[in-house]
């Protein structure tokens, strides 16, 4: 079995993170990290090459060339092979423009297996795997919560705004992962060693055949106009515990009457 | 602009967040507005479409429709869009209606936008606002090329009545690729009526993941009982099987407004918020300081719950001892 992993690297959590008014881009200049979500779901398909015996795991991104060392921490924990897109004309691509690129790139790899995961933390779409999965023709299912595969189908149990669904799809299939899917691993001192050495190819647009007007912001349907501040709101007071952080929030709602 | 709206149903009603785009469409008074309703017993519901500010609804009742899965409606959304010459297609985000148009945008080549909290017409142009980054700022977003797709934020429009009569009813073409029937409902969520309302409490007090195992909701339950409030729960310790579904807040759990709402190891994703951002007061204790949930708390405590949350309880319990 083959298990393709689509992973992104974002701004590092905590990093001060700013809209460049020039591009209107996300400033990536600034420490990035794989995305925490896609941890998940890296995590979940080592899972299943562990539970199957034999299994190739792939993790696919698209992003800047930097975006190497983050997936390198893919290879850390256990996949075995990455592959990046990456180029200069990319840069801007929104869902649409993105979600091309990423199907060029998963074709190529023919996965039984395409996991997504829960939402990439620097633009909360929490939407991709759908557009992917519409480009590639193959079933998709999204926030799993749980997920099993046995006999060419995967099954996942998931939640929407009702309770928990089941659902299966036979592979080939895209499926999305939640974050409480698993409690991902750290990789070892010896996976950490090993992963400089496993294969990371970097592909150009060119190689995937994806024509220049279909990605960047030459192929991006959206864009942004201007930026404004967030509406104001109530006072809001932070401080660190050292030790009356509970006599400080027992005051508080004495103050507001809460108690 | 010729809206078409997608109108999501559970258990044989309109759901409350389309109807609410529904009207926001309908007031930005210009072109037609539709609605297309997909599914067993879409026909029934077009009336109420129809009062909500369709002028037309589109329906289809394909058993492969039933299940509430998106794919196929990708299929019927844009043949309707191509038969109705629609350039606008606005969605309530859901699980499902996310997925919808995501595949739809995919299919269409067009430009997506999502988690909107608001819809303009601005020099003949449709503009949405987006907060970004957090919510620490605002975009106005727009959309290039024929077809603009947007999803709105669970919770932003209130539903109204518009005072439209009967709405043309057209059924939609039912055309499905092989690919979207592929995936099948095994068993369908159902609302679980068991177990505690929390909707109507006055202190809530909640737990997420930095509570770092089932047996420590413990502690939020105890600091619940000292406040006599009741226990919430994020998405992430739902899934995980920590707490009870009927306890969750947020997009896909309840929206809660107590007068106190006290947040437990808790990041503060988006779809968390939408469900407690009208809370009256909200306390938070994450050892991060750089968690989100610290941008729309009136009061952040920066620290480990395992020492603020205990604490707290019997500080609560010994000043109502002593009142
Ligand atoms: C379509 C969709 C719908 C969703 N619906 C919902 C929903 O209805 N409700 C919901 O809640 N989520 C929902 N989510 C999930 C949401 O995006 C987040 O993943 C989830 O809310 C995170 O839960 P959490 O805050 O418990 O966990 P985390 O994000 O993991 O946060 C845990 C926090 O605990 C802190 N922490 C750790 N240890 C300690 C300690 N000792 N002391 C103090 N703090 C500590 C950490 O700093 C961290 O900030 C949805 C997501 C999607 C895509
Ligand atoms: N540039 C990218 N390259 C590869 N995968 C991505 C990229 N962006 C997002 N993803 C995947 O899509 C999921 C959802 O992302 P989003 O819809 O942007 O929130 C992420 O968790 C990743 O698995």
């Amino acid at each position: 079995m083959k298990i393709a992993v689509c992973v992104k690297e974002v701004p590092e959590a905590g990093a001060a993170r700013r809209i460049d008014p020039q591009t209107m881009r996300l400033d990536r200049s600034g420490e990035a990290a794989l995305n925490a979500f896609d941890v998940n779901a890296v995590e979940e398909a080592l899972r299943l090459k562990e539970a199957q015996g034999e299994a190739e795991v792939v993790v696919v991104s698209l992003g800047p060339a930097r975006a190497v060392e983050s997936l390198r921490k893919s290879l850390a924990m256990g996949a075995d092979r990455a592959v990046l897109v990456s180029d200069e004309g990319a840069a801007g691509s929104d869902l649409v423009a993105t979600a091309g690129a990423l199907a060029k790139a998963l074709e190529r790899e023919q996965a039984d297996l395409i996991l997504f995961g829960q939402q990439s933390s620097d633009s909360d779409g929490a939407v991709l795997w759908a557009a992917v999965a519409d480009r590639l023709r193959l079933p998709m299912i999204s926030q799993a919560a749980e997920l099993t595969v046995a006999d060419g189908t995967a099954t996942v149990k998931r939640q929407t705004e009702f309770g928990y669904d089941r659902i299966e799809a036979p592979l080939p299939a895209v499926v999305a992962v939640s974050d409480a899917i698993n409690e991902p691993r750290y990789p070892s001192l010896k996976g950490i060693m090993g992963a400089k050495s496993k294969p990371q190819d970097v592909l150009s647009l060119a190689d995937l055949g994806v024509s220049a007007d279909l990605v960047g912001e030459a192929g991006s349907k959206t864009e942004v106009l201007a930026l404004g501040p967030p509406p104001p709101r109530g006072e809001s007071r932070k401080i660190e515990d050292d030790g009356s952080g509970a006599q400080q929030i027992l005051d508080f709602l004495v103050e507001r009457k809460l108690l | 602009m010729a809206a078409l709206v997608f109108l999501e149903h559970h258990d044989g009603e309109l759901l409350k967040g389309p109807l609410g785009v529904l009207a926001r469409a309908a007031s930005l008074g210009e072109g037609e507005v539709a609605g297309a309703i997909l599914g067993a017993g879409a026909a029934a519901l077009a009336p109420e479409a129809g009062r909500h500010g369709a002028a037309k609804v589109w329906v289809a009742e394909d058993p492969a429709l039933e299940a509430p899965l998106p794919q196929p409606r990708v299929d019927v959304l844009a043949k309707v869009v191509e038969a109705g010459g629609y350039d606008t297609v606005l969605f309530a985000a859901s699980v499902l209606a996310a997925d919808v148009a995501a595949g739809l945008a995919a299919r269409l080549d067009a430009g997506l936008n999502w988690d909107l909290v608001d819809l303009a017409r601005e020099n003949g142009r449709l503009v949405g606002k987006r907060p970004a980054l957090g919510d620490t700022v605002v975009a106005d977003v727009g959309w290039k090329g024929e077809t603009a797709v947007a999803i709105v934020r669970a919770g932003t429009f209130e539903p109204a009545e518009t005072g439209g009569g009967e709405p043309e009813v057209v059924q939609a073409p039912v055309e499905l690729e092989g690919f979207s029937i592929r995936a099948k409902m095994l068993e369908q969520a159902h609302e679980e009526q068991a177990g505690p309302s929390i909707e109507d409490a006055d202190v809530i007090v909640a737990g997420g993941r930095g509570l770092g195992g089932p047996e420590n909701f413990a502690l939020v339950e105890d600091l619940a009982k000292a406040l006599g409030g009741a226990v919430a729960a994020t998405r992430a310790v739902v899934d995980a099987g920590w707490y009870p579904y009927s306890a969750q807040v947020g997009q896909t759990g309840k929206n809660v407004a107590p007068k106190l709402y006290v947040a437990c190891g808790i990041s503060g994703a988006i779809q968390h918020k939408v469900g407690m951002q009208g809370s009256h007061v909200i306390v938070a204790i994450n050892k991060d300081a750089n968690a989100p949930i610290f941008e729309f708390s009136d009061l952040g405590v920066v620290g480990d719950l395992h020492q603020v949350v205990p604490k707290l309880a019997e500080l609560v319990r010994a000043k109502k001892g002593g009142q």
